[in-house]
């Protein structure tokens, strides 16, 4: 057998912002997270993803909802979690990430950047 | 092929039980997992570890991977026994393959029927893996919209099935006002589908660099605006560089350390085309070192100047605290 020398390619390709203004279906989002519609809907349940409703029983999601719901399946994954666990874990890490948010905001207030004089 | 020892990644013996393994890579997991880690290496130390504990918790898997033999960790070796009757006997064959793409592939080949001699079964679809990186973006990046060129080593099977890895480069819009931690999808540059499975995904996670003048938060950017004493007591007008080019701001006399000045829409750019703000923090500094004509100045001032900051302090000087 031989092996051929990789090629490296530059491809000029269109993406998907994963913002509020950007929205999927439920069948997407499962598609693209990797849970099932009975897992996404406990986390709707759990008010950790939003759905809008999308005419009659039809429901569509901000697609930065897909950070989350890919989040708890690796979380799902890689440790092995029950829907209960799964559930406290992702919503522990959100409100870490919350806490985050603020620090980082009251940091970039009241933090004091370097000064010529510092030097 | 660099050999990788997955017992010593779990740090466990080769004669481990299936509960010392689960156990070891749950204590590693808490440590290193991406979601939970502020380690900088979290990340491909997890994928070590997630990857020896998905071989070796298979009885399957970790007897396949025995067969390999006894090597040490990062020991160039070829495979040898049923690994070379699937995917040929070149040492060159397996030159720029990682361990775990050949378990996957032989998996891969036991599952489908690969495997010499034996029967062809169903194949299911498999859906390719998704694969995830950061890309570093300036402020200056973010407040114009930019292409960046993102590089990923993205996996390609040969005709044996068997993964080698190809350097891909995509170029990528940039919109205005991309805020650090967010993600761009790119649908089907991912891992290759198995069986008529759908290509991977490839997530780009935007690192927005730190700043040597401004501070970010959201889409309103801080920054320092060191001022004279004299500057700050007298009022002055002051060229402020903001990322849409420099702009002239009138600080009022009488201004105090820590007092903010908005310049309104000299922020970040939101999705909406509005603008946030500019803050412009006080920071008024003194000198370190001053002329001797500079020092007579400063005790003329002393000597005239009726301002005491610490005028509150005297009825706790005259009584005590």
């Amino acid at each position: 057998m031989t092996s051929k020398m990789p090629t490296h390619t530059l491809e000029t390709v269109e993406a998907v912002w994963l913002n509020e203004s950007e929205f999927c279906s439920m069948d997407e989002l499962a598609e693209w997270s990797g849970l099932s519609q009975a897992e996404l809907n406990d986390l709707v349940d759990m008010g950790l993803i939003q759905p809008k409703p999308a005419g009659g029983e039809r429901v569509i999601f901000q697609q930065h909802y897909l950070v989350v719901a890919r989040t708890a399946r690796r979380l799902r994954d890689d440790f092995e979690l029950d829907r209960h666990g799964l559930a406290v874990a992702v919503r522990l890490l959100q409100r870490i990430r919350e806490l985050e948010g603020q620090l980082g905001s009251a940091r970039a207030q009241l933090m004091r950047g370097k000064l010529s004089s510092d030097t | 092929m660099k050999y990788t020892d997955y017992y010593a990644a779990l740090g466990v013996d080769r004669n481990a039980t299936k509960a010392d393994i689960k156990q070891a890579y749950r204590k590693l997991a808490h440590k290193y997992h991406p979601d939970i880690s502020k380690d900088k290496e979290g990340e491909s130390k997890f994928k070590e570890i997630a990857e020896a504990y998905r071989i070796l918790k298979d009885d399957e898997k970790r007897a396949e991977y025995d067969q390999l033999g006894v090597h040490k960790a990062g020991e160039d070796f070829a495979p040898r026994g049923d690994f070379s009757q699937n995917f040929g006997d070149s040492e060159a064959a397996f030159a720029d393959v990682d361990m775990a793409d050949l378990m996957a592939a032989f998996a891969a080949a036991r599952q489908g029927g690969h495997r010499a001699g034996g029967h062809a079964q169903q194949q299911r679809p498999l859906h390719g893996q998704d694969f995830e990186i950061e890309e570093p973006i300036t402020l200056e990046q973010v407040y114009t919209g930019t292409e960046i060129d993102a590089s990923v080593s993205l996996p390609e099977h040969d005709e044996h099935g068997l993964v080698h890895r190809v350097p891909r480069t995509f170029r990528v819009k940039i919109p205005k006002g991309a805020e650090d931690g967010q993600r761009l999808r790119l649908p089907g540059k991912g891992g290759p589908g198995l069986h008529g499975g759908k290509q991977g995904d490839l997530y780009i996670v935007m690192r927005v660099l730190p700043h040597p003048l401004y501070r970010v938060d959201g889409k309103e950017l801080y920054m320092d605006l060191p001022l004279t004493p004299w500057e700050a007591v007298l009022g002055a007008s002051v060229k402020i560089p903001t990322l849409g080019g420099t702009v002239e701001m009138s600080v009022p006399a009488g201004t105090v350390n820590g007092r903010q000045l908005r310049l309104a829409k000299r922020g970040l750019p939101r999705a909406d085309g509005t603008m946030g703000n500019l803050h412009v923090v006080v920071r008024i500094e003194v000198p370190k070192e001053i002329a001797p004509q500079e020092r007579e100045l400063y005790q003329q001032l002393a000597a005239q100047a009726g301002f005491n900051p610490r005028g509150h302090f005297e009825k706790f000087l005259r009584g005590g605290a």
